[in-house]
């Protein structure tokens, strides 16, 4: 059974790769396989935490359960044509509660914590060991002050992007895309180990040719 | 019956002989200061107790602007726990829970004198008591007077976070209202909206469908939901052009929304017959095997234009490149910093962080999301401002000691930090 488990896997991974060369039947077939099996995966994991776990193993101590239930109920109705414009209604109310969520949760970490984080002395001078800063504490200030303002006034959609506003807005962009050239790198690397990993599995457990 | 005298003096010979060596080299090692951990084992006396004064003044309180989930206890820490020489090894936390056994919760080290127990709940009564450590023994403290959590309806730490939350909304609300007037509120191009009319106008000229991917989240995301409102713009375009959408989804309250919002756009295209539910389909939750279904229907479906728009994760660049081997003009945004980069390689167009949420209200030209937009930029603008009154205070506080500054950069903070 083990061995049949490994050889499945293998021919499974092989058929998703397989897609690197075109479109192809084996492509297709793993396709299938993967997204049927994880559909019902997820029904299952669903109904077994949600419906069985949550509610009805506790709406005994938390009749507020009702009310997620109801809503639940309420966009089931959406398979009854003359009724199923009640199912806006749960939708309404998880647009409505997601907007007002994160309303505080952005605000707060958005800007709040922003702006508290990049308010720093770009320099400072003490009476008793004179001018206190290196060259390379200066610019580490001045990169993060000029960076977040700059970057702000691009994301800022009052003001045409012309004459100093244009060239600050440029700036950001700048440091906008400096930023996601670094990041573009590092997660290329951390992709990277997705694909070893993989190999890791096809020359190492299936076939046995890497200890 | 005595023993022969004969047969035991050689025995007690040889033992006192031994005594006498032992008793010798302890004696020398004594006096010239060398002692073993045997002769160090012999000295100690374990009779001896270590005792300590029990802490005094402790109290119980509520935890503040909770919601009744904490308790915090303080006190005033023994009088033997010195920073030298103390006898004090930590203290004991002991709780009673509604009348029952006290049991101890944790140990803290010497020197502490409050704790914060954040496993209580809202119904029942507690009482506690501190033990002082030793290493011979605990010395319990009086307990304390019974007490429940309370739940607290208003946090008021985020007091300046709901005074600026107010200047905002005032902000967007007065903007909202000035547009309804009829005044014209000014918003920059967005580069990646422009092209959203001539990427369904190529679709329909080359007689291949529109792809919408909304993203791995679910309605709970707000990503989500600036997605389905430009999916609302799109599926309008599409209408009126008579193209075919497809739009496969990971979650299920997705599909309902998107059916939802592309048959509205039908509707108000004046072409309801032309809707069909088949336009959105749930494919599975799983990350991967959504990527796999999507990858499979660009290269059978060929579509013309493919929109990335919603939070996106490890499958960015799977959906990107695909797309782009399938020759579609590709319009992408997310808010997830990390996926950016990807999109700004792969694909044509790209909606940045804010630009994504900008562009619900770009598109609609409603006077109710231009005024929101507008809004969003006055809170950007006390932003900026504060940044640069902010790093100009602390400089010259740190620098040049100014008082004022040192004061208008302590009261920043204090208004920042309330988060």
């Amino acid at each position: 059974m083990e061995h049949f488990a490994l050889w499945l896997s293998a021919f499974l991974t092989l058929g998703i790769l397989s897609f690197l060369y075109k479109d192809n039947p084996w492509y297709k077939l793993s396709e299938a396989i993967f997204v049927g099996i994880s559909a019902g995966f997820w029904f299952v994991t669903l109904f077994w935490d949600n419906l069985v776990g949550k509610f009805w193993d506790g709406w005994q101590d938390e009749p507020m359960l009702f009310v997620g239930a109801a809503l639940g109920f309420l966009m089931l109705l959406r398979l009854v044509p003359k009724i199923g414009w009640i199912s806006r209604w749960p939708l309404a109310f998880i647009v409505g509660a997601t907007s007002g969520l994160w309303l505080m949760n952005y605000l707060a970490s958005n800007i709040m914590v922003q702006v508290q984080a990049t308010i720093q002395p770009l320099f400072s001078i003490s009476y008793a060991s004179g001018f206190d800063a290196g060259w390379g504490a200066i610019i580490s200030s001045l990169v993060i002050v000029v960076g977040t303002f700059t970057g702000l006034v691009y994301f800022f959609f009052s003001k045409e992007h012309k004459g100093a506003f244009g060239g600050a807005a440029r700036v950001g962009i700048f440091f906008i895309m400096i930023t996601f050239g670094a990041s573009f790198g590092y997660t290329v690397m951390s992709r990277m180990s997705l694909l070893i990993g993989r190999m890791d599995f096809l020359l190492g457990d299936w076939l046995g040719m890497i200890g | 019956m005595s023993l022969p005298l004969a047969a035991t003096s050689p025995r007690l010979s040889v033992h006192l002989f031994l005594s006498i060596i032992v008793i010798a080299l302890a004696t020398c090692s004594s006096a010239f200061g060398q002692s073993d951990s045997l002769l160090d084992t012999t000295v100690v006396d374990d009779t001896v107790s270590i005792t300590a004064a029990p802490v005094t003044t402790l109290l119980v309180e509520d935890g503040r602007y909770d919601n009744g989930d904490s308790l915090r206890l303080f006190w005033v820490p023994s009088i033997d726990d010195q920073l030298i020489d103390s006898k004090v090894t930590g203290y004991r936390v002991y709780r009673a829970v509604n009348g029952g056994d006290a049991e101890p919760i944790v140990d803290l080290l010497p020197g502490v004198g409050n704790y914060t127990d954040k496993n209580v709940e809202l119904d029942s009564s507690y009482v506690y008591y501190v033990a002082t450590l030793t290493e011979s023994g605990e010395y319990p403290s009086i307990h304390t007077e019974s007490k429940s959590p309370q739940r607290e309806w208003i946090n008021f730490r985020r007091g300046y976070l709901f005074i600026i939350m107010i200047i905002i909304s005032a902000a967007i609300i007065f903007y909202v209202e000035t547009a309804k007037r009829g005044k014209k509120l000014f918003v920059r191009k967005i580069a990646g909206l422009e092209a959203i009319d001539e990427a369904v106008g190529r679709a329909t000229e080359m007689g291949r469908p529109v792809l919408f991917i909304p993203g791995i989240h679910d309605m709970d995301d707000v990503q989500t939901l600036a997605a389905l409102t430009i999916l609302g713009r799109v599926s309008r375009t599409i209408a009126d052009y008579d193209s075919k959408i497809f739009m496969p989804v990971a979650r299920s309250l997705v599909m309902t929304a998107a059916r939802e919002t592309i048959k509205a756009s039908y509707q108000a295209a004046g072409r309801p017959d032309a809707y069909s539910d088949d336009m959105v389909n749930y494919v599975t939750d799983e990350q991967f095997g959504y990527v796999a279904a999507v990858d499979g229907l660009m290269v059978r479906e060929k579509p013309a234009t493919v929109f990335l728009l919603g939070a996106f994760f490890a499958e960015s660049l799977i959906l990107a490149e695909t797309g782009n081997s399938v020759g579609a003009i590709q319009i992408a945004g997310t808010a997830r910093p990390a996926q950016l980069p990807f999109f700004i390689a792969a694909c044509d167009f790209t909606l940045i962080g804010e630009e994504l949420f900008a562009a619900s209200a770009y598109l609609s030209g409603e006077p109710r999301m231009l005024g929101s937009l507008k809004g969003q930029d006055v809170g950007k603008a006390i932003a900026m401002i504060t940044i640069l009154l902010g790093v100009v205070a602390v400089t010259m506080s740190e620098a040049w000691d100014v008082g004022i500054m040192t004061d208008l950069h302590a009261w920043l903070v204090k208004v920042f930090s309330s988060s």
